[in-house]
């Protein structure tokens, strides 16, 4: 049906073709973006087995590790390294202090194991006090800008304990307390036997 | 028992909203009415069977059946009867068995509507609403099923199952865990259901709008079918978002109602895009233009809901406002994958018959203002969206979490709404298709002697913000343009048929119930905009620990602590409260009770303390830092300006809403009120 | 009396030791005038930063014993004289850039900034260029079709009616079509 005026009715004209790619480019986008966000969402923890990404743990003064104020964890390489997320306001980090200062204790002459604190959304003053009073000794510091418990569990609580083995990888997660340093000791005694 | 009743009844819904869409595409693609007609009687079906499922899901909280999952997680013992029914909606899974209540009964409401002239689009619209309610009973059928319950296995695990594994013993837990305290308040009861009715009543435009598009049809009959529905759908949808406003203000205690959380702006976002899609439709249905624009809105408007329930449910996002960890997570996400994806593939196939003629002669017309009125709202659409998604992408690329907070949208959007202010000061002046600057201009100088006399007497009085002298001007001048408005219909039905003042005004606004109406509405929303800038521009705040007896002060007002009472209970949860006495100008106005209540599980609650007075209120909240005891207690004080007009223009606003969506007026009207454009 | 006189000598030496042990904190050095900040003024700071650990929360109404820590921490800055800017600096420094109010401006983060801006005036833009378009086919209607934006001729520009048979028929029409 047309219309009976002046104008003269032009072509009806279907969206452009570089607009429509466009349009899909943008919504693909858009789609990848929601799953990649879902996927973050759902796994945030890293799984047993994956490479451990390098990164830098700035240490407290007076808990350093071999003179050095910022440890690398390719600097430790070929050890095996207990990561303890803490923070001072934790009643169950309390309950295992002493179990896993017990624990580095019994490691700490071998050289082939490093336990390390990592003092999780703290403040210093008390982070001290923390650590004076469980007579901590191995090497601690604060987890800058949350750089560190991003790697391991983009939803970290507090107590947890990441064990990474001597070619880099995860090993073992544990979320919560240890219940004593004997359970500590069972996994690193066969990480560390015969090598 | 009763479980197995109502899980059994889920089942059968979904078969029966499966079988609809089946039928309606059978009937569709065979041309026989007689499979869209058992299509239709299947979804007129489906909402007292799915009434049934809700309401046994409603006994088994009220009743206290902890050994379901669901109920144990929102109920307990000491929760009164109207908070167990609320608890319905407590958590993931009830408030999805809500959603699909809701979305049955708007389904079974669009069908029950005759069916003569536009059985084209009957089919069609029963499959996308089918295709959606399936989609979210699937949700409660597959992954969030309210109804499991606990077993405990031989080994003596404890886990979920709708039904026995082999072996395993029911258990019966005494008590429930009981609702999260922030959300045993009143504002629980309305502001979830409230902004679900919103969410839920966008289906059915965008049925309609899908229906036109597969059906290729052009022209603007599904608007003409769906107004109401859209008016519905926005009126709740507002409701819900200040509703939350309200709850917020009432029960967080952080002094304010609105903190740009990117859950809060997950339900803003369809908002905006409904407002737009609202007035460009008048554009459609008064000159036929901007068909393909009113398309994309109201696909856009649908999809916002899905994409902010997405990003609410999944945890994609994280907010305080956020669901619990949920395996919806993956499904819900191929799901708006897919509506996006059809729907803008049916927009661009029937793109070219959509176009119509533009006519725009002038940049003043409605048509034009409508058009500007568009672009401001989708401007404050992509900042609310970019805001809500740039962490994500932020996040992906750097690995570097952000927060984008209440600074940035403010100053964004700030110079946004202040136009679109100044907007609906000016377009009820607009006429369509003729307006020019002069004939604004000669309309629009009546309004503005009583304005600038407003900013005059602003001056006088000492404000000296720059923000608030241009954001209560354009308050003034809305409100002024919009009565001369008022005026000018009024005046002329009195002259006209010597009607008196009173039945003048009710007649004109039965004359023309939409654009009255929407005067109305704008002038609610400038009312709330009163109360919104009071509090942004001019709250005061002050925190002290207080001895007995000593008081603080704040803009004029005086605070002084009276009293503690600290109340344990057996079961471990305990309440503080405190008597505050209220002082101005030496004055005692009352007295408050800030409180908060500690639970078993140690969470707490907080009940403010507020005075009330058209002017401002005066906010007080007894803080849980420092150790309290009857011989001092600390607390945070709020002085809002204004802010009382927040809730006084939302009350407006449902008026203005029922005004607009009343039935259309008698032809004999129309005729006369015509001799005034 | 000689009861009464050792009685007024406990006193006075009570008295002299309770003065002396005063004396370290009265010895105060001059560079610690100020007392203890007020809440108000933690507050003041802590309003601007949001709580590392619970999720959009502003410090200063965040009720988690963390945040009353980092409360505390901000006043303990402020009494040694740290500004504003230092605290906020510490605070990203040990929490990460998600405790501002605003992502910092620097690397990627720019977009946040630009891109509003940037889409709205292209949304002026193309309305616009549409605006003068259509009022240039509407003056000129003689014209050939402007390539960027032309318009078909529709079928019947006037309101629908709501006239049923009209209707109708333009129901069977479209059918045809």
């Amino acid at each position: 049906m047309s219309q009976e005026s002046g104008i003269a009715p032009a072509p009806k004209r279907e969206v452009p073709i570089w607009v429509q790619i466009l349009i899909w480019l943008g919504l693909l986008g858009l789609l990848a973006l929601l799953a990649a966000g879902l996927l973050k969402a759902r796994h945030p923890i890293m799984s047993v087995g994956s490479h451990v990404p390098d990164f830098t743990l700035t240490l407290f003064n007076g808990y350093e590790f071999k003179d050095a104020a910022q440890l690398k964890r390719s600097d430790l390489l070929g050890k095996v390294i207990v990561v303890n997320f803490w923070a001072s306001w934790c009643q169950p980090c309390a309950g295992e202090a002493p179990d896993v200062e017990a624990a580095w204790k019994a490691y700490e002459k071998t050289g082939k194991v490093v336990f390390l604190g990592v003092d999780y959304v703290d403040t210093e003053p008390e982070a001290r006090a923390y650590m004076t009073q469980f007579n901590i000794s191995y090497p601690n510091g604060p987890d800058l800008g949350m750089k560190i418990s991003e790697i391991f569990n983009r939803n970290l609580g507090v107590p947890e304990t990441y064990i990474i083995d001597q070619q880099g990888l995860l090993h073992f997660i544990q979320i919560g307390p240890f219940q004593s340093a004997a359970e500590i000791q069972a996994i690193l005694d066969p990480m560390i036997a015969g090598k | 028992m009763l479980a197995q009743f109502g899980f059994g009844v889920f089942i059968l819904t979904f078969l029966l909203s499966l079988f609809s869409v089946i039928a309606a595409v059978l009937g569709y693609f065979n041309g026989s009415d007689r499979w869209v007609e058992a299509a239709r009687r299947s979804m007129l079906l489906i909402f007292p069977i799915l009434t049934l499922g809700t309401l046994t899901l409603v006994i088994l909280l009220v009743t206290g059946h902890y050994e379901l999952e669901y109920i144990y997680s929102v109920t307990s013992n000491d929760m009164p009867l109207y908070l167990k029914i609320t608890a319905l909606w407590g958590g993931q899974a009830g408030s999805l068995v809500l959603w699909s209540w809701l979305m049955s009964a708007f389904a079974s409401a669009v069908t029950l509507h005759k069916w003569e002239r536009d059985r084209e689009l009957l089919p069609w619209v029963i499959v996308v609403i089918s295709v959606t309610l399936s989609f979210f009973l699937a949700l409660t059928i597959f992954f969030e099923n309210p109804f499991t319950r606990w077993w405990q296995t031989l080994g003596g695990d404890f886990i979920l199952r709708m039904f026995a594994p082999t072996g395993a013993v029911p258990v019966f837990p005494p008590d429930g865990q009981g609702l999260n305290p922030v959300l045993r308040h009143p504002g629980m009861i309305l502001h979830p259901p409230m902004l679900y009715l919103g969410f839920v009543a966008f289906v059915i435009p965008f049925a309609f709008a899908i229906a036109a598009l597969v059906t290729g049809r052009s022209d603007d009959r599904w608007i003409r079918l769906t107004r109401r529905w859209t008016l519905v759908a926005w009126l709740f949808l507002s409701l819900g978002l200040v509703l939350g406003m309200w709850w917020a203000y009432n029960v967080l205690g952080w002094g304010g109602f609105w903190n740009w959380d990117p859950i809060e702006v997950a339900p803003l976002m369809p908002w905006l895009t409904g407002t737009a899609f609202l007035h460009s439709v008048m554009i459609q249905e008064k000159k036929g233009m901007f068909k393909q624009w009113n398309m994309l809105l109201i696909i856009l408007t649908y999809s916002l809901v899905i994409l902010g329930t997405f990003l609410a449910r999944t945890g994609v996002l994280s907010s305080i406002h956020a669901f619990s960890q949920s395996s919806i997570g993956p499904v819900f996400f191929v799901f708006i994958g897919l509506t996006l994806i059809i729907s803008i593939a049916l927009l661009i196939y029937r793109w070219k018959d959509l176009k119509a003629e533009v006519e725009m002669s002038s940049w003043f017309s409605r048509e034009a203002l409508f058009l500007l009125n568009n672009l401001l709202f989708m401007g404050v659409l992509i900042i609310c969206f970019w805001g809500v998604i740039f962490p994500l992408i932020s996040e992906l690329v750097t690995g570097q979490k952000i927060t984008v907070g209440p600074p940035w949208y403010q100053r964004t959007n700030g110079p946004l709404f202040g136009s679109l202010m100044a907007l609906m000061g000016i377009a009820p002046l607009s006429a369509w298709g003729r307006s020019t600057f002069k004939t604004i201009g000669r309309l629009l100088w009546k309004p503005s002697i009583p304005t600038v006399l407003a900013l005059a007497a602003m001056i006088a009085l000492g404000i000296r913000n720059w923000i608030a002298l241009v954001g209560f001007t354009l308050v003034a001048f809305v409100i002024f343009v919009t009565l001369f408005e008022f005026w000018r219909g009024v005046h002329s039905r009195q002259k006209g048929r010597g009607e008196n003042l009173f039945i003048a005004i009710w007649r004109l606004f039965g004359s023309n119930r939409r654009r009255y109406g929407g005067y109305f509405i704008h002038i609610s929303m400038v009312v709330m905009a009163i109360g919104i800038l009071g509090v942004e521009l001019y709250q005061t705040t002050t925190q002290k620990l207080l001895a007995t007896g000593d008081d603080l002060q704040l803009s004029g007002y005086t605070l002084r602590y009276d009293s503690l009472t600290q109340v344990p209970n057996a079961d471990g949860s305990s309440l503080t409260s405190a008597v505050v006495s209220v002082f101005k100008g030496g004055q005692l106005l009352g007295k408050l009770h800030p409180q908060f209540a500690t639970f078993p599980s140690g969470e707490t609650a907080t009940v403010v303390g507020i005075y009330s007075t058209l002017a401002d209120d005066l906010y007080v909240v007894l803080i849980d830092w420092e150790s309290i005891s009857p011989a001092q207690a600390p607390f945070k004080v709020v002085h809002n300006p204004l802010v009382n007009w927040l809730w006084i223009g939302s009350l407006m606003f449902i008026i203005g809403i029922l005004i607009a969506a009343g039935p259309e007026p008698d032809k004999e009207d129309l005729r006369s009120t015509r001799k005034l454009e | 009396m000689i009861m009464k006189k050792k009685v007024e000598l406990l006193i006075f030496f009570t008295f002299i030791i309770l003065a002396l042990s005063l004396v370290p904190a009265i010895s105060v050095p001059a560079q610690q005038p100020t007392p203890s900040p007020s809440d108000d003024e933690v507050n003041a700071i802590a309003s601007q930063l949001f709580c590392p650990v619970c999720q959009n929360t502003p410090l200063d109404v965040c009720p988690t014993q963390a945040c009353r820590q980092w409360r505390e921490l901000i006043r303990q800055m402020l009494a040694e004289g740290k500004t504003a800017a230092e605290i906020k600096q510490y605070f990203v420094t040990y929490y990460g850039a998600s405790v501002l109010s605003e992502p910092p401006r620097s690397g990627i983060n720019w977009l946040i900034y630009i891109v509003p801006p940037v889409a709205f005036m292209t949304g002026v833009f193309l309305l616009f260029m549409a605006f003068r378009t259509w009022k240039k086919s509407a003056t000129r209607p003689a014209t050939a079709p402007n390539p960027i934006n032309s318009r078909g001729a529709e079928t019947g520009s006037c309101p629908a009616a709501d006239d049923p048979y009209i209707s109708r028929l333009e129901d069977e029409l479209k059918k045809r079509k």
